[in-house]
């Protein structure tokens, strides 16, 4: 079973107390601009087969959005963090680069 | 080929069945196609055997990284329906469903469809106006359907408990000649018959690359080597995102785990196919006995065929009220597939930024049933260079335009 540390709270919770957000870090696009941008943020996902980072919420529990990174490929979490952030903190990247030396890095 | 008959039977019976072909060859790879198919799960067998028989391109390789039918194909609930609200949907899958009828006789492969008819109860009052309106969209689109009264859904599948206090049944939308199919017999049959035609189902070997010169595919790196094509299909369901980006686009889609499970086998008890869409969760005996049983997808991209537990469960204790006896039932195993979900929860068989290169995936949880139906439209759209009437709504442009087909909103679930 999914199990993920909330760093909020601080609580280990296993996924029926979470409810997934999927893909973390997209950026907004609004009315004013291109409709290839829009379309890039309404539809267009990373969909990774190995590290990939999205959201989760801590639904049953302190109730925080928060932010893991997690292999689609294994299951493996590498870690969670803050969601107020725009990109994946460099600590959390080193030890993903330290497991998976042929990930190509978060772009 | 030698065609399977009960004279043939007889006749291998008196050789101690040890004169018997194989179903299909397993040849060495050509340097080059016509047309390459990536994937030889049912989407991609019924893309080739359309593409040889309606247009007589047989010059095929469908190249399988793992074993053919060893994908969805063999991971699904093997329900067959077409009772869709919006048109291109019933289109296309009635189309299916129409093939299906005909399959084993046009194969000379039993693939056991039952048309034992599939039932979608309404529980809600929501619901009941919802399949009321597809019940006249299907009139209008030449499906046979109707709204049935609880009473005669009690009647079609007496296990039902029709008084819930939480889930009533108030009714149900009836589709008579929906059913079920033995979905490896799906996979081989199609197989069967497009080695027949002399083409190569290539097993064992992954695309691990797409070579293309000026917007133009030319061919696929493989771990057996590169082979050349003039055409390619990428038919590949979960790994969709994965090959189109070998060939430099991107699709609207995400890889989620979609789970079923069967019970222990049991008595004949259920003689139809029973969805539950409020709860979510679906329903029909096999031919074993089983109870097969499945709900809607885990809720995180995953690549791994296997899913969380706790979906099981949900989708069990949401049956529970309408089946009742499923509390007494013993699980025997449960399993899981990778589906590709779009953003409006509808196929994409489309042409590509890349002029010689197609794709038919998106299928999401619902796509045994469209098998004959997407091979059709894809091997129109191939051999043609353009979509046909089946595939032109499911082009993977119209997340751009905003012209979805929204079955997803219809449904009120994944479908």
């Amino acid at each position: 079973m999914l199990t993920l540390t909330c760093p909020y709270c601080g609580i280990s919770a296993e996924e029926t107390e979470l409810s997934p957000g999927y893909e973390a870090h997209l950026k907004r696009f609004g009315p004013a601009s291109s409709d290839a941008e829009f379309e890039a943020y309404m539809f267009a996902r990373k969909n990774p087969k190995g590290v990939h980072f999205e959201r989760w919420r801590h639904s049953y529990g302190c109730g925080k959005w928060f932010l893991a990174a997690r292999c689609t490929a294994t299951l493996e979490v590498f870690g969670t963090y803050h969601a107020q952030v725009s990109q994946p903190p460099a600590d959390l990247i080193a030890a993903i680069i330290k497991k998976r030396p042929d990930w190509k890095g978060y772009a | 080929m030698s065609r399977y008959s009960v004279f043939a039977i007889a006749k291998q019976a008196i050789n101690h069945h040890l004169g018997w072909e194989r179903a299909w060859r397993s040849p060495q790879p050509k340097p080059a196609y016509d047309a390459i198919i990536i994937g030889a799960g049912g989407h991609g067998l019924a893309s080739a055997y359309y593409l040889g028989k309606n247009f007589g391109i047989t010059n095929v390789a469908i190249i399988e990284k793992g074993w053919l039918g060893g994908g969805n194909t063999g991971r699904n609930t093997t329900i067959i329906r077409s009772n869709y609200l919006q048109d291109p949907s019933a289109a296309i899958y009635e189309k299916a469903r129409s093939l299906y009828e005909t399959m084993s006789q046009d194969l000379n492969y039993n693939v056991m469809f039952s048309p034992r008819g599939v039932m979608m109860l309404a529980q809600t009052h929501h619901e009941v106006r919802g399949y009321l309106r597809t019940a006249h969209a299907n009139a209008l689109q030449g499906v046979e359907t109707q709204f049935i009264t609880p009473q005669r859904v009690k009647e079609l599948c007496p296990i039902l408990n029709i008084d819930g206090p939480r889930y009533p049944v108030l009714g149900a939308l009836w589709q008579p000649r929906g059913g079920t199919g033995r979905h490896d017999a799906v996979a081989w049959g199609y197989a069967r018959a497009c080695s027949d035609m002399g083409m190569d189902i290539i097993q064992q070997t992954e695309v691990t690359g797409v070579r293309s010169e000026g917007g133009a595919v030319t061919g696929v790196e493989t771990t057996r080597g590169f082979i050349g094509c003039k055409k390619l299909g990428i038919v590949v369901a979960g790994h969709s995102g994965q090959v189109a980006d070998m060939a430099g686009f991107r699709l609207p889609v995400e890889a989620v785990a979609l789970q079923a499970l069967v019970s222990e086998p049991i008595k004949p008890c259920m003689d139809v196919v029973v969805m539950a869409n409020t709860v979510h969760g679906y329903m029909s005996q096999s031919d074993k006995g089983e109870m097969v049983i499945g709900g809607g997808t885990d809720g995180f991209n995953n690549f791994t065929q296997r899913g969380s537990f706790h979906h099981i469960e949900e989708t069990l204790r949401a049956l529970i009220e309408t089946f009742p006896m499923l509390s007494r039932l013993k699980m025997l195993r449960q399993w899981g597939g990778i589906v590709d979900m779009t953003g409006d929860r509808s196929p994409i068989i489309s042409k590509t930024p890349l002029t010689n290169c197609f794709i038919n995936c998106g299928w999401g949880t619902g796509g045994f049933k469209a098998i004959p139906g997407s091979g059709w439209a894809m091997a129109e759209l191939m051999a043609k260079g353009a979509p046909g009437p089946l595939a032109e709504a499911f082009n993977m442009w119209r997340f751009k335009e905003g012209q979805f087909i929204d079955e997803s909103v219809a449904a009120g679930v994944a479908h």
